[in-house]
């Protein structure tokens, strides 16, 4: 009851000249406790250097933030400022005109120019900005130098090199790769770097626009490989029915030699004082291997993470925009340095004392020839759905590699 | 005061309240997603009548079947453990030492929240780690199966824990149900020289058959409509393994942002499980019920 009379106080407080911006994110103190302090410190900020703008926080953690905006949007209530993914996963909410058009922000003196190349791009529709970006991930394959070194073993360049630490680290008991593929969108990533490998970087987005057919034979391969790698035991058992967190345990516990995750799994790695210090030295990464002599290590699968929304029939509508271009610019000062998050605004990298592996993923990224994003993000959330159940497939040994292109292709021709 | 309660306008004025609630909280919402099962709709643009076109999509749509059939096994199974629980509650409702905490035993279940639940048994199934695979391994079992990923055992491998979480609500609603039989029946059947079994199956069976035939309703049903631990625990994976109508209709509007065809499936669901309702009870309608 405390509770319910300090909020009916808190609105009761608001005169005329007073505003509130609804704010809601998805980085819970529990699971993300530096974002959460960020934000906090940003709001805290905000509301002092604003007299009279109150930020009203809702945090929900990231399926059920998914489902509570859905509900919000329709019954038109959306926050005043929210966060949101990308490409596929926003275009609906643009075409249903909930979303404020950001390009008066990403033009604005205080951000123009700073953010890095083609991260607005994934959040505009036609060429408007829809969306701020906060974060930039690429995936690589992390792996513990630790047991690397115990069975005398190199970090590999080429697939066959690859295969061949699985072959000597199942020989030896040692579980080579930690995969949690309950989630489908990490067992995704194998078959995205294996098709940028094959395939070329332009290949697989080239058949989600239906430019190239997705059983192109390159595409078709990159499946084979998935299912080699599986065939291989490559994989902790029962990848499938396990979560991404589930696995994550794994590698941090010394179980399995490798893991392939996006940067957002940096802080683990660097400074997050919860992981032994131990753990954090004898973990390095590597780029995804090229194949037969085809593809380039510096094409990468990733991309923006989650980016700030503004409502388009918001009440305070300028005022949250002001509130949004302070927040991407405090969020890059402060996620650098603080959370070691890589934001999607440019980052000096040599101004700062940054941890090596954080440093040498920022040179990784400014060095990048090529960005895929996500499949699932890229694709519309029917496609999307297809892709995953199909990965899982594909994972399970379900469905061959031919069977794996077909359904994609007959998903992606039913759009059209 | 009889005069008042006679007055059909006071009747009507006292019903009115629940009237209400129930027209606003159930009926309205129900034909709504009836009404939104007519439309093209992603849930956030604008609405399109479509007619029956996701109905009919909805038919001929194999996941649909495949999860609808899910579903019916988990039904079937649930109707077949009655059976258990109802052996169980007997044993309890009969002097025996250490019944009092067998059914508190058989409670915690319902005590804990699904998802709860659903992180225990997620640790318990666990192929690597997991209680259930290391107790295999450790009799002998060398490759123990990987529960929830693999697409043949998944959906079993669940119905365990979804057994296990509603095992003491009806062995609860069994066992208050026998501590009503009189005890002079039972008493005299034994002098007859019943044996236990006989007054099991002739005497206390018959005299509950009302509350079992209302657990078989109520587990059919729930059944059909079972959502929560399957969501938490294989989201319907792996490739669909494990998808119950709820969860399809669940992902379907959630996920796939195809709101409209998913009230479509919502509103089929209510009508399956209609359909199933009222042909239980047919099957089990009985004329001569026994009175005590």
């Amino acid at each position: 009851m405390a509770g319910c009379n300090g909020d009916s106080e808190d609105s009761s407080a608001n005169t005329e000249d007073e505003k509130t911006i609804d704010f809601m994110h998805l980085w819970p103190e529990g699971s993300s406790a530096e974002h959460n302090r960020i934000v906090n410190d940003i709001v805290k900020e905000y509301e002092s250097e604003n007299e009279g703008v109150n930020i009203e926080l809702e945090i929900l953690s990231n399926e059920q933030y998914k489902d509570k905006i859905k509900v919000l949007s329709t019954s038109d209530e959306l926050p005043d400022v929210g966060m949101t993914w990308a490409a596929g996963y926003m275009e609906p909410y643009v075409e249903g005109d909930k979303y404020a058009s950001l390009d008066d922000v990403v033009e604005s003196e205080e951000l123009k120019g700073q953010f890095v190349s083609g991260t607005t791009d994934a959040f505009s529709v036609d060429g408007t900005a829809y969306g701020l970006p906060l974060e930039l991930n690429i995936a690589t394959v992390f792996y513990n130098q630790a047991i690397f070194e115990e069975h005398g073993l190199e970090a590999p360049e080429t697939n066959e090199e690859f295969q061949n630490v699985v072959q000597t680290l199942k020989e030896n008991g040692v579980t080579p790769i930690a995969l949690g593929n309950k989630d489908r969108w990490t067992g995704s990533l194998w078959y995205m770097y294996y098709a940028d490998r094959i395939g070329g970087s332009d290949l697989l987005t080239s058949a989600i626009n239906r430019e190239e057919s997705f059983e192109n034979p390159a595409l078709i391969q990159a499946a084979e490989e998935v299912q080699n790698l599986v065939d291989m035991n490559a994989f902790n058992d029962g990848h499938n029915g396990l979560s991404d967190q589930e696995v994550k345990s794994m590698f941090m516990n010394g179980q399995t030699a490798m893991y392939l995750i996006a940067t957002w799994d940096l802080p683990n790695y660097t400074t997050n004082e919860e992981v032994p210090q131990e753990f954090r030295d004898s973990v390095g990464y590597f780029d995804f291997p090229t194949v037969d002599g085809k593809g380039e290590k510096s094409s990468y699968v990733g991309g923006p993470g989650v980016g700030l929304f503004v409502a388009e029939n918001s009440e305070v509508k300028e005022e949250a925009k002001d509130f949004t271009k302070f927040f991407v610019q405090k969020w890059g000062e402060k996620s650098v340095t603080e959370a070691g998050v890589i934001p999607a605004t440019k980052v000096d990298a040599e101004s700062l004392d940054l941890p090596q592996m954080y440093v040498d993923v920022l040179d990784d990224l400014n060095n990048a020839s090529n960005l895929t994003l996500f499949a699932d993000v890229q694709m519309s959330p029917d496609t999307a759905e297809v892709h995953l159940n199909q990965i899982q497939a594909l994972f399970g040994g379900e469905v061959t590699p031919e069977e794996f292109a077909k359904a994609h292709e007959e998903a992606l021709s039913q759009e059209e | 005061m009889n005069k008042v309660m006679s007055n059909k306008w006071i009747i009507a004025l006292y019903v009115l309240p629940a009237l209400l609630l129930i027209g606003v909280l159930i009926f309205i919402p129900l034909i709504l997603s009836g009404y939104y099962g007519l439309m093209e709709w992603n849930g956030i643009g604008e609405m399109e009548f479509i007619g029956l076109e996701n109905y009919i999509a909805a038919i001929q749509d194999l996941k649909f079947w495949d999860s609808a059939l899910h579903s019916a096994l988990l039904a079937i199974f649930s109707t077949l453990s009655l059976v258990v629980y109802l052996a169980i509650s007997m044993i309890l409702a009969s002097k025996i030492k250490g019944a009092d905490l067998l059914r508190k035993i058989y409670l915690i279940p319902m005590l804990l929240s699904s998802v709860a639940i659903a992180q225990l048994w997620i640790k318990v199934f666990n192929p690597a780690n997991g209680m259930l695979n290391r107790i295999l391994m450790a009799i002998g079992f060398e490759n123990p199966p990987a529960w929830l990923a693999n697409p043949d055992i998944v959906l079993y491998a669940i119905f365990i824990p979804i057994l296990w979480q509603y095992a003491g609500f009806y062995i609860l609603i069994y066992y208050a149900a026998l501590k009503n039989v009189p005890e002079t029946i039972i008493e005299a059947a034994r002098i007859d020289g019943a044996s236990p079994l006989q007054i099991a199956y002739r005497i206390k069976l018959p005299l509950i058959k009302g509350v079992v035939k209302v657990t078989v309703v109520l587990a059919i049903v729930g059944s059909l409509k079972y959502f929560d631990l399957i969501y938490v625990m294989t989201g319907g994976g792996p490739n669909g393994a494990s998808e119950v109508m709820a969860s399809y209709m669940y992902k379907l509007a959630f996920s796939t942002n195809d709101f409209g065809y998913g009230s479509a499936i919502g509103f089929l669901l209510l009508i399956i499980t209609l359909i199933v309702t009222v042909i239980v009870r047919k099957l089990t309608a009985d004329k001569d019920e026994i009175q005590y």
